[in-house]
Parts: C-alpha cells; sequence; structure tokens
C-alpha cells in the first residue's frame, strides 16, 4: 500500500484501477504460459510438419535435400531455444507467422474461422443461460415434491451427455429424418440452431446445476425469512433479493464455460461441418502445423482471460462488497 | 466477389434441400425416385444444376501441382487440363490437350503436338511455351510438387520448336513420362498462376484449362466451382464435346462420415466421395448408386527392413507370404475391397496375377522357418538362438485387416505385434532407417511404381543390396515396347513376391456414392472423380 493510497482512503475507483491493472498483468503471464506450453508440447512430438505435408495419404518420394531445404525456410532445423525465440518475437509484434501446411497467414486463418465460432459460442452461451436459468427456477418455484426432486435431477443427466452424441442424435432427428435444418454448414442462423442447441444442452445443464443449489442456500438464509415477516411476495422476493444473490456462482462459473464452450465447438463444428476455431485447431494438430496450433492457443488463452477479467470486474454490480475485499488482499 | 457467387449458389440449393424434400411424403419419394430410375438409363443428359459434393476433409492446398491429398486431388481434376488422358479401362494413353505424341530414343525424348484452340480461364493460350513453363515451373518447385516432380526427374531440357510443339529430352531412360503427363499433378496452369506464389496458388488462385474455374475456398468448408461456358476441348474419353452439364459444383467439407452418409440420404448432397464399410449396407439397402474403384499401383503391403538382421535370410520374409491366409481377409473387408492377387492392383496396367506365388500355405511357411533355425517356443512363438520371431509394425492408417494378419501369422509361429500410431510418428520412425516392416499403398496407375517405389538406387524401401530385380526395373524404364516393358514388369513383380521384399495384403478401394439423380460419374485411371460428363436428372 502507498502513502497516497493510504491518503487517500482506498476509494473504490482506485481499488477497480488497481485490481483491474494486476489482473492484466496476470492476464498477460497466463496468455505467454499457455503460448510456451503448447510450443513444447509440439515440440516433443516426433515428426516435423514438412514430413507430413510431403506425405499426403500416400507416401513421400522426393529428394531428402529439398525436404531439408524446407526445413529450413521454417526455422525446423534450428534448436528448441532459437525456434522458439523466432516464435515468440513474432508474437509480440503481433505476427503469428505463416501456417506451414497451407501457407496462409496464421492471423487472416483465425480471422476468418473467429466469427464463426463466436457466433456458435455465444448463441450457444446464451441459450444455455436461459435454459438452464428456466431449469433452476423451475426446480426451485415447484410446489409438487416429486416435480421438483424430478426437475433437480435432471441436469445431472445433462451433464452426461457427451456432446458428439446429443449432435449425431439432432442431426438425426432434426436434419435426415425430419428435414428443417441443414445438416452442414454456415449457412445463415438456421444452420446455427442445431449445433448451438447441442453446445448448450451440456452448459444449460451445469448452469442448471449450480444455480438450483445456489438458489435453495440463498433461500435458507436468514434474511430471507426477515423479507418474508416483512411481507414481501415470494415472486418480488425470488426477483429482487434471492436471485441477484444466487446468481454469482453462475457469474464465477460463466469464465469457466466459456472455455468448455470454446472446447466443445472442436467436436461440434466437426459434427456439423462447420468452420471455426475448432475446426482450424483440430486440423492444425493433426497435421502438427505449429504456427496454426500456436494461434489458435494463444487466441483461445486471450478469450477465456478476458472472458474471466470481465466476470471478475462485473462482480462489484452484483456485490459491492467484493471489489473491496479482493483489492485489500491483493494489495 | 467470390462471396456473392458462393451466397448465390447457396440459395439456390443448400437451404431450401431440406424444406423441399420434406413435402414429399416418403412412400411417393420411393416411388419417384424408382420411376427416376428406370428413365434414367435411356434419358437424354440435361444442362444445369449445382452438383453438392461431400468431402471427408480439409484439402488444405487446391493446386494440383502441389503435393495434394485425395480431397484435393478430385477438386484439382475439375480445373485443369492434361496433355493426354488414360483409359481407366485399358491403362491406354489416349489424346486430350496433345493430339499425337511419339518417344524416342529409349524413352529419352518425346514429342508431344498440342491442340489448337484450347486457352486458360484468364483468356491466354494453351501453347508450347505455356507447357514448357509449367515443366520448368515443376521441376523448380522441388519438394513441394512432391508426386510431379519425380515424374520429371532426370529433365535435360524442353524445346518449343512451334506454338504447337513440345520437345521433352531426359537424360535417362523415363519410360514412365507418358503416363505421368496424363495426371492431375502435371495439370496446366496458365501462366499468371505459374507467376504466383505456392502459398497463393495453395489459397485457390489457380486458373487452368479445365471445364470448371474454381470461384472460392473456404478451409473446412467449401470449394465451390463454376462451368466455364467456353470450354471445348475435353479429353478424347469424354462422352461430350462442349461445356461441362454441371453449372457448378460445390464441394462441402464433412467430417463425419454418418453425417456425409446422413446427408446423402437426404438430398442434402448429391454425391459423397468416401464412404465407410459401415455405411454401404444402408445405401445399397435403399438403391443408391455406388462407385467403387481399385486404386491403381502398389497394393497395401508389408515392406521388410533388410538390413536389419531379422531379415537377413530370405526364409522369413518368404514363410510371411506364405503364411497369410488372403481369401480369408476378404471376411472382414468392405465387399469393393479385395485381397491382394500381386504386388501391383488389378486397376494397374501390366497387372499380372500372382495368385499362385501368394497362395496360403502355412506347411510350406513353418517348413521354410524350421529349415532356416527357428523352433518353436512355449508359447508358440519360434525361438532361434534365444531370440522371439517378434516383427513390431507401427502404422497409422485406418485399416481393420492387420489384427487378422496378426492372428493368422500367429499360426506359423511369428509375432506381428502392432502399434497404431499417426503419420508423423510413422514417417519419423521410418526416416531412423530403423523400422522393422513398413506398411503402406501407394496410388499410380503406371507400374513404374514397382521401380520408384523398390530400386535399390532409388527409394529403396527395403534398405536392401542390389539385385537382379534391378537390373529388370531398370530395363522396364528404357523399354520401348508395350510388350517389353510387360514382360519385364512382371518378371519384376515375380521377383519381388517371390524373395519377400514386398508382402501384398489388400488391395484398396476408392467407395463413393451419388443420389439416384446423378448421372455420368466416373473414376479415372487414377481413381479420383471426374465431373464433367456429370448431370443432374430434373
Amino acid at each position: 500500500m502507498t502513502k497516497t493510497a493510504a491518503r487517500s482512503g482506498w476509494r473504490d475507483g482506485n481499488d477497480a484501477w488497481r485490481y483491474a491493472f494486476s489482473r492484466i498483468v496476470q492476464s498477460a503471464f497466463v496468455l505467454w504460459a499457455a503460448y510456451t506450453v503448447s510450443f513444447v508440447i509440439l515440440y516433443i512430438l516426433p515428426s516435423d510438419p514438412v514430413s507430413i505435408m510431403l506425405n499426403q495419404g500416400d507416401q513421400s518420394m522426393v529428394d531428402p535435400a529439398q525436404v531439408a531445404a524446407l526445413r529450413a525456410q521454417y526455422h525446423l532445423d534450428e534448436p528448441l531455444l532459437v525456434q522458439y525465440g523466432i516464435a515468440l518475437w513474432q508474437a509480440l509484434r503481433l505476427d503469428l507467422g505463416v501456417s506451414i501446411q497451407t501457407g496462409q497467414q496464421v492471423a487472416a486463418m483465425l480471422a476468418q474461422a473467429a466469427p464463426a465460432t463466436a457466433a456458435l459460442a455465444l448463441c450457444a452461451l446464451a441459450a444455455a443461460l436461459v435454459l438452464g436459468l428456466g431449469l433452476a427456477l423451475a426446480a426451485s418455484s415447484a410446489r409438487n415434491a416429486r416435480l421438483r426432486s424430478a426437475l433437480q435431477a435432471a441436469p445431472s443427466l445433462g451433464v452426461c451427455l457427451p456432446t458428439f452424441w446429443v449432435g449425431l442424435l439432432l442431426l438425426q432427428w432434426l436434419s435426415f429424418t425430419f428435414p428443417v435444418f441443414s445438416a452442414m454448414g454456415n449457412d445463415g442462423w438456421q444452420s446455427l440452431v442445431l449445433p448451438a442447441a447441442t453446445l448448450a444442452l451440456p452448459t444449460a445443464a451445469t448452469v442448471a446445476q449450480v444455480l438450483s443449489r445456489s438458489l435453495s442456500a440463498v433461500w435458507g438464509q436468514p434474511f430471507v425469512g426477515a423479507l418474508r415477516a416483512k411481507g414481501l411476495s415470494r415472486r418480488r422476493l425470488l426477483f429482487t433479493h434471492v436471485l441477484p444473490n444466487a446468481t454469482i456462482p453462475v457469474l464465477t462459473m460463466t469464465g469457466v464455460l466459456m472455455g468448455n464452450l470454446l472446447a466443445g465447438s472442436v467436436v461440434t463444428e466437426t459434427v456439423f461441418s462447420r468452420e471455426g476455431i475448432g475446426r482450424l485447431a483440430q486440423g492444425a494438430v493433426a497435421v502438427k502445423d505449429i504456427p496454426v496450433v500456436q494461434g489458435v492457443v494463444v487466441l483461445a488463452a486471450a478469450v477465456f482471460v478476458a472472458v474471466n477479467l470481465v466476470v471478475d470486474l462485473a462482480y462489484p454490480l452484483l456485490d459491492p462488497r467484493i471489489t473491496r475485499n479482493r483489492a485489500r488482499a491483493l494489495a | 466477389m467470390q462471396r456473392s457467387v458462393a451466397s448465390v449458389m447457396n440459395q439456390t440449393r443448400g437451404a431450401h434441400a431440406p424444406r423441399r424434400a420434406a413435402g414429399i411424403g416418403a412412400a411417393l419419394c420411393a416411388a419417384a425416385f424408382a420411376l427416376l430410375g428406370t428413365a434414367a438409363h435411356g434419358a437424354q443428359p440435361q444442362y444445369g444444376g449445382i452438383l453438392k459434393v461431400a468431402l471427408e476433409g480439409d484439402p488444405l492446398c487446391v493446386d494440383p501441382q502441389q503435393p495434394g491429398n485425395n480431397t484435393a486431388l478430385n477438386i484439382g481434376r475439375q480445373i485443369t487440363d492434361s496433355l493426354t488422358d488414360q483409359d481407366p479401362e485399358t491403362g491406354n494413353i489416349v489424346p486430350w490437350l496433345a493430339t499425337s505424341w511419339k518417344s524416342e530414343d529409349d524413352n529419352r525424348r518425346f514429342t508431344f503436338v498440342l491442340r489448337d484452340g484450347a486457352t486458360f480461364a484468364d483468356g491466354s493460350p494453351l501453347d508450347a511455351d505455356a507447357v514448357k513453363a509449367n515443366f520448368d515451373g515443376i521441376v523448380k518447385m522441388g519438394a513441394r510438387a512432391s508426386l510431379a516432380s519425380t515424374y520429371l526427374a532426370g529433365l535435360d531440357r524442353i524445346d518449343t520448336p512451334d506454338p504447337r510443339t513440345v520437345v521433352i529430352v531426359f537424360k535417362q531412360p523415363n519410360a514412365q513420362f507418358l503416363q505421368a503427363t496424363s495426371t492431375m499433378s502435371m495439370g496446366l496452369l496458365s501462366k499468371a498462376t505459374l507467376a504466383k506464389s505456392y502459398e497463393e496458388r495453395c489459397q485457390g488462385q489457380v486458373v487452368g484449362s479445365g471445364p470448371f474455374t474454381l470461384t472460392s475456398f473456404v478451409h473446412n468448408q467449401a470449394a465451390k466451382l463454376q462451368r466455364r461456358e467456353d470450354y471445348g476441348w475435353p479429353s478424347s474419353l469424354a462422352a461430350h464435346k462442349d461445356k461441362a452439364y454441371l453449372e457448378g459444383i460445390e464441394f462441402r467439407i464433412i467430417p463425419e462420415s454418418g453425417v456425409r452418409n446422413g446427408s446423402l440420404l437426404s438430398r442434402q448432397v448429391d454425391v459423397s466421395t468416401s464412404v465407410q464399410p459401415q455405411d454401404e449396407k444402408v445405401l445399397l439397402a435403399q438403391g443408391f448408386p455406388i462407385l467403387a474403384r481399385s486404386n491403381p499401383g502398389l497394393v497395401y503391403s508389408f515392406f521388410p527392413n533388410e538390413s536389419l538382421p531379422l531379415w537377413a535370410s530370405p526364409a522369413v520374409r518368404r514363410a510371411i507370404v506364405k503364411g497369410i491366409n488372403r481369401p480369408e481377409l476378404q471376411a472382414i473387408l468392405s465387399r469393393y475391397q479385395r485381397a491382394a492377387t500381386s504386388v501391383l492392383a488389378k486397376t494397374t496396367p501390366s497387372y499380372v496375377d500372382q495368385s499362385q506365388a501368394l497362395a496360403y500355405d502355412p506347411k510350406g511357411a513353418a517348413k521354410l522357418l524350421e529349415d532356416d533355425g527357428w523352433v518353436l517356443g512355449k508359447d508358440g512363438i519360434r525361438e532361434k538362438n534365444g531370440e522371439r520371431l517378434t516383427v513390431r509394425l507401427e502404422y497409422w492408417q485406418a485399416v481393420t485387416f492387420l489384427e487378422l494378419v496378426q492372428q493368422q501369422l500367429r499360426e506359423i509361429g511369428v509375432d506381428l505385434q502392432l502399434k497404431k500410431s499417426v503419420i508423423g510418428q510413422v514417417n519419423a520412425q521410418r526416416d531412423t532407417g530403423k523400422m522393422p516392416l513398413q506398411f503402406y499403398n501407394l496410388t499410380r496407375a503406371d507400374p513404374d511404381i514397382l521401380r520408384t517405389v523398390f530400386l535399390a538406387s532409388g527409394r529403396n524401401v527395403n534398405f536392401r543390396q542390389p539385385a537382379e530385380v534391378d537390373e529388370v526395373l531398370a530395363k522396364s524404364a528404357a523399354a520401348q515396347e508395350p510388350a517389353e516393358r510387360r514382360a519385364l514388369i512382371a518378371r519384376a513383380a515375380e521377383l519381388l513376391v517371390a524373395d519377400g521384399h514386398a508382402i501384398p495384403l489388400v488391395e484398396l478401394a476408392t467407395v463413393g456414392a451419388t443420389g439416384k439423380h446423378v448421372h455420368g460419374l466416373h473414376y479415372d485411371a487414377s481413381s479420383r472423380l471426374q465431373f464433367y460428363d456429370t448431370w443432374l436428372q430434373k
């Protein structure tokens, strides 16, 4: 704590800036760590991308000298540290390099794929939140005990559903048997429905699970009893007092959920033949296209970090006590 | 610009196909299809329509001269033409852009006479100069043109005495070159395309002289082709002479086999280029036409690394050739694949049936091993000087028959240990020269594939010393007479199997399927799809 800060008496605004700054430093560290770890993992894997590029399905018949020249072009003949240094220096200057497989700029590939994944992930997140919230509210307000326990058990079932299986099932019903939606591609909102639903179902289940539990915890708190004694209606109590308090764990989870959605996009985009970051990552890993994998890792880490940052900065809006306590803890 | 073309195409078929299909009852649908099926045989080809084709993977690079996976080759074939074409039935080389040719000086010198009037899609003429620029460009590209550059290995010079004559001179005999000119790896691109960077070409900046032009390419998503209205120089094998019947082709990348199949059954796509064995039954039951053809070239085989002590004597190699019950493999293969009957697939020119040499003979195998000092151990695996007869195989291909081969070899006392891995790792292992056994197939519609793979002074897949087979292979490259070349190839195949340099297993087949309204789609000699004569029944 600095003298100025002590004199200024830790105003909330100052706390927030300090807190944001420290979080940004942390975020940069996370980005660097993600970049480095993925680089090392890719390096440890045997073989190199040039060999894979020249062996598409059939075995290569090319002159080893020419292969060596290509490897040199991509600095693949340099020692690990030199390769890492070159890549990191480029990345710091926001140059993510060129894909070894396709020769495209990695940044351009990410820019091309990102909107599709963003649309998918945001739709899925919105659907998951609405569905999860609805289910949790239904479970908490159900009068019938059996219905309530059934509704409370439903999310556990949803969490268990593998994305892959849900996707294929939805396709079978709503595209192949009853041709309501297109089975593939990124052609407008219509092609977004099934993949977003596939991705949203397990996420919604998680949201419902957490919210259900936290709702029943808040309903049991003494302040609720006091407010009810004052004559507040159950509905008013729920929406103005219980729900805002109960959503804080869900907000905390949103950051994690975003990560899950990004990870789930690999499977969903493959099943629904969609363009996107997930497909890009899957393809790049398969052919060991290091610059592309690195680019995806950095982008995913950046999104993850940014969402968590926003979530953290949003806490005070729901509960002003949080900033002061956190900032104190960090100072 | 590219985007707008894409969106128009989507509107025409993509968005409405499911809804349109929804309107028709299932029974009506079946009846209508049955009628269409019978009507189609006598029907006249119709112009128009966009064909939707499901590909199983991202093409990565659409330049046909650069290393392509199968999906890329299926796109590249439609936008480029070649000097010659190869008849898939006979294997004969027939005219395409070249109307005639001759080879001289023991296949060192090839002269092609080009047809008049062919142009690239950018309007530039397809003349001798353009051919020279293409072939010189391939040599310069080196490793990036991993197939085409080997076809041109040993190129001395290319002369263009007049705009319609190209003379290609090699330093050594090169009998395979004529067939190579029919492949899409040597498909011709406009000079403006050649001036572009290799990366730009990969990304879709390729202009050829083919019946279609590439209008858009989005990775992991789609490639869209549009018909050239002024096209009129198809291969002499084509069924018609003017522009293609289809207005366009939309390749959709659908990695999941179940989704490809469902999309085909629900008419969201018209063609699936890759049908998995488990999906064949459903398609056949519903009467969907299956397109299947064995891939020409080297069949799926084991290639022993003869520099290792295990294989030093030919006995173990010969025993393994005899110890595999190939007809039994058929039970677990797709109905369109077959057990190998030679080191070459049946669709390869100069194929000779070697079933006799590949006959299952477990007793003969056991005797060979016993005579070589391998005696049965307690667990049924043979041993010699305390060493078990264990062969390790690391492979990446999605094949199901290796486990059965493993069981069969166990019966003659050979312990085949299988390790399924990924392509990158297998290649890395191979490059160390320590892998006891390699396993792969190679698609090439010319028997020269044997020379490419086995020649001791070349790739030498067996890491072996020169032998009689090398002389035979070298002679085959210089043979002028087809009959002479055939005899030499047959002799080489015989020697390769007899000494166990190649242990043939299974002939790979390319299996695709189409909707019942798709006609005139067929494979070329290399088992890649050719869409020029394809038409849609309305």
